[in-house]
């Protein structure tokens, strides 16, 4: 499984998102991949769902995959409630 | 010992909008030795263009820029305002706390943002922040 957590820059916010996922998902017993990248690389990128705050994701919602929307990027609940049906459900499918 | 310098903390500040009270976040940065005026102007430009994004919580915003664009060490400062603004935010305005973030190199300063981030998600830390008398309140709660 690949995600792209984006933000503005590609810097800050995204890279903090990324580790917040996959140190959730590994307490969950997944592994994820992924990058964290600016909102300008991010768009046509191939990955399995996309990450953001919801003022990034707002921006992303012509792309072709799942874009799964944060509005309090410190709420380590509402990323887990969000994100964790995601990789469950990528994981049966997968 | 704290990363937080006395330099890089202003409690009830004023400002008038957003771009002002990232100005002043930035203004610390340059006195603390973090960065350059460039990098100042850099993180005005990324709220113009990509937006409020930098809001990542109810309250709290983090402006940031490129390490290019005029970082000179991983630091960050905070400026907590005396009246909350309007960061144009669907869901996080209004905006107390600016806390301006910079790095070198691409991941470096990732591990000072996991904490800050660990601080301000904390409702009770956050709430002591936003009731701090002076810097030296301010150190006892932010003690990375």
């Amino acid at each position: 499984m690949y995600i792209l957590s984006v933000c503005g820059m590609g810097f800050g916010t995204s890279l903090m998102l990324l580790m917040d996922i996959q140190s959730m998902a590994k307490e969950n017993g997944y592994k994820v991949d992924g990058e964290a990248t600016d909102l300008g690389s991010a768009k046509g990128k191939s990955c399995d769902f996309m990450v953001a705050s919801s003022e990034i994701a707002n921006e992303l919602s012509s792309e072709d995959v799942p874009i799964i929307s944060i509005d309090n990027l410190l709420d380590k609940n509402e990323i887990k409630e969000k994100v964790l049906p995601m990789i469950e459900k990528l994981s049966k499918e997968g | 010992m704290t990363l937080l310098k006395e330099k890089a903390v202003l409690l009830d500040a004023e400002a008038d909008n957003a771009i002002e009270a990232i100005r002043l976040s930035g203004r610390l940065l340059v006195e603390a030795g973090y960065a350059t005026e460039q990098y100042v102007e850099a993180m005005v430009k990324g709220y113009r263009d990509v937006g409020p994004y930098i809001v990542i919580a109810p309250g709290i915003a983090i402006p940031h820029s490129r390490p290019e664009n005029g970082a000179l060490s991983a630091g960050f400062s905070l400026v907590r305002l005396k009246e909350p603004i309007e960061f144009q935010h669907e869901k996080n305005d209004p905006v107390q706390l600016v806390c301006a973030i910079t790095g070198v190199g691409n991941t470096g300063h990732i591990e000072m943002l996991q904490k800050i981030a660990t601080i301000l998600g904390d409702d009770e830390k956050l709430d002591q922040i936003l009731k701090a008398e002076n810097y030296e309140e301010i150190t006892k709660i932010i003690t990375i």
